[in-house]
């Protein structure tokens, strides 16, 4: 089966979850990889291990302009796949429309050539899917698979077709900051609403800035104006996997609960004991989380952490 | 202007689903019902564009069996205008959906398709970017503000790295994310009177789609359980747990 496979990219740079999903793909068969973006992502892209070819095209990212692309080289690929991000979401279905297949999407394993798992309800249950169709087009949670390794010198291509959109881009309004990618951290520190103020949250980030870890919210803190949109963790958020999730002031509705089933420990830090991110956390604190946080992230500082 | 709205009736999202114990998917009878938040933010969008006089009419249609009538009369309890059901028992994968769905908008002609951007049941997340396809419309997503301006639509769109602002012309297709508004809750008076409201059934068979699955649902399965661990009472037992694990993580 031969793959091709959209780059993820974040303002016009190659993003961490495109070794992921690339190692996903490769699983299917020898993966072309298209970079519709600056040369230096195509560059960068080319080193990925399991690529076979980089295909460079010019910069896209609305999904018309996107999905019209790939159809014009889908003949010649029996898999044609990206990640589960906003961009696959965005483009792979509409692209999919255009084949006439039904799209598997969010695949957290795969199990076979055309046996794929993907999870339904929020998380709280899993669906095997065998896709009979000739071609499949596929979507791969990042946070699912581990990055493909680097060194590769994969030939790039250039792709000369011009990208046509009826949408026009306007603005972007992005979330500045130099803490990790949430998508594919190690850590990540998590913030509820019971923080109570944008100040509040800042005890959130001020533990998160001390672990090296990126931060993440619950809706209900996104939707109080105390953290931004894409920091929000769960089922109509990111999908977290980090080896530690810290959950502060968080009660564990189970639409968060869909985005850290991944994580490998939980921590919860909570007035409650009785609330449902306890009765799943591995460690529990059971207290104040005014009162917790600022001696906790004291406490780590003084310690020397190897970070 | 005319808008289309499509809602699905879904498990309730406050209810804990429970996978069939002979793995045939998730126990949906003796189960409480709704319609599926994100189209309740959909259908909302709708009459406030009809409230402000952009909108002569917001057409409601339901893909799924006869009590999705209840989803449809959510929604004219709401304030739209008339309703339409595809009945069919038959549980329909995302493509055949999207096909049908593309069948009314060549009857209806609305000049705006708005959807809740996935339904709370299958996760899917596909459905108006598959119907913008078919019927050959721009697309916008993940909508969390929407604003007319002349003949496009400025949409801003929750995505990885924050929010983007685009541009559609009309006639498109727009998902709501939950950011978007906050929906009403209809008073009793405007629920007796959806009642008197339009509201069409049509078998699905009449539609001339192929229906057939492409998928094989192997078995559905429920997920690793994970239990409580242990409690600490300090914050320095804390700090030295988490200090530990820091310390021993390999770096990717
Ligand atoms: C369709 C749909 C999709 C959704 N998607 C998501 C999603 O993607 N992500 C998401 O997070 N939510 C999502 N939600 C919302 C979700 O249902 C919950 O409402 C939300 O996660 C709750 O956020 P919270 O834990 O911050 O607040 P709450 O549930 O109010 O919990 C606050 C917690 O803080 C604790 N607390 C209070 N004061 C303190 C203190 N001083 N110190 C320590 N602890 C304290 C309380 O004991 C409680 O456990 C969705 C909901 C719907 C309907």
């Amino acid at each position: 089966m031969s793959v091709l496979l959209l780059a993820e990219l974040d303002n016009g740079a190659l993003s961490a979850s495109t070794a992921r999903v690339a190692a996903a793909a490769a699983q299917l068969g020898p993966v072309d990889l298209l970079v519709a973006g600056p040369r230096a992502a195509a560059d960068q892209a080319a080193t990925i291990a399991g690529i076979a070819k980089v295909i460079h095209a010019k910069e896209a990212v609305l999904a018309d302009g996107l999905a019209t692309l790939l159809a014009g080289l889908a003949e010649a690929y029996t898999v044609i796949a990206a990640a589960a991000s906003t961009t696959g979401k965005d483009v792979m279905p509409r692209l999919a429309a255009k084949l006439d297949v039904q799209p598997v999407t969010d695949i957290v394993a795969i199990e076979g050539a055309t046996r794929f798992v993907r999870p339904i309800y929020a998380g709280n249950a899993l669906e095997t899917v065998t896709d009979l169709q000739a071609k499949h087009v596929l979507t791969f949670r990042p946070s699912a698979f581990r990055p493909a390794a680097s060194g590769n010198a994969a030939p790039i291509e250039a792709l000369d077709a011009d990208i046509v959109s009826a949408a026009r881009f306007i603005a972007a309004h992005r979330t500045e900051s130099d803490i990790p990618d949430l998508s594919t951290a190690q850590i990540v520190v998590g913030g509820g609403v019971s923080v109570g103020s944008a100040e509040g949250f800042k005890l959130v980030e001020a533990l998160g800035r001390t672990l090296g870890a990126a931060i993440g919210a619950t809706r209900a803190a996104v939707d109080a104006g105390y953290a931004p949109n894409d920091w929000q963790v769960g089922q109509t958020g990111k999908i977290i996997a980090p080896d530690l999730y810290i959950a502060v002031g968080i009660s564990g509705a189970l639409q968060h609960l869909a985005g850290i089933q991944g994580a490998k420990k939980i921590i919860a830090i909570n007035t409650d004991a009785e609330a449902p991110i306890v009765k799943i956390a591995d460690v529990a604190l059971i207290g104040d989380l005014f009162d917790i946080l600022p001696k906790l992230t004291a406490e780590l500082e003084k310690s020397g952490l190897k970070r | 202007m005319k808008i289309l709205v499509a809602v699905k009736r879904v498990v309730d999202h406050n209810v804990r689903i429970r996978v069939r114990p002979d793995g045939t998917g998730v126990e949906t009878t003796g189960v409480r019902m709704s319609m599926n938040p994100f189209c309740k933010h959909a259908v909302e969008a709708a009459v406030q564009m009809a409230e402000a006089g952009h909108t002569e009419e917001v057409v409601i249609v339901s893909i799924g069996p006869k009590p999705a009538n209840d989803v449809i009369l959510t929604a004219l309890a709401m304030g739209a205008h008339r309703g339409v059901l595809i009945e069919t028992d038959q549980a329909l994968e995302t493509l055949a959906i999207a096909k049908l769905l593309a069948k009314v908008v060549d009857e209806e002609k609305p000049d705006l398709v708005l959807l809740g951007k996935q339904a709370v049941d299958d996760d899917s997340n596909h459905v108006g970017q598959m119907l913008a396809a078919l019927t050959d419309r721009p697309q916008a997503t993940f909508a969390s503000a929407i604003k007319l301006a002349g003949d496009e639509l400025e949409v801003t769109r929750e995505v990885d790295s924050g929010r983007e602002t685009i541009a559609i012309p009309l006639p498109a297709i727009v998902t709501a994310d939950l950011r978007l508004n906050t929906p009403r809750n209809a008073a009793l008076p405007m629920v007796m009177k959806a009642r008197a409201k339009p509201l069409a059934i049509r078998p699905a068979s009449e539609l001339g789609v192929d229906l057939a699955p492409r998928l094989k649902v192997e078995k559905v399965s429920p997920p690793a359980e994970r239990s409580a661990g242990r409690a600490v009472n300090s914050v320095a037992e804390l700090a030295a747990i988490i200090a530990d694990d820091v310390n021993a993580m390999e770096a990717i």
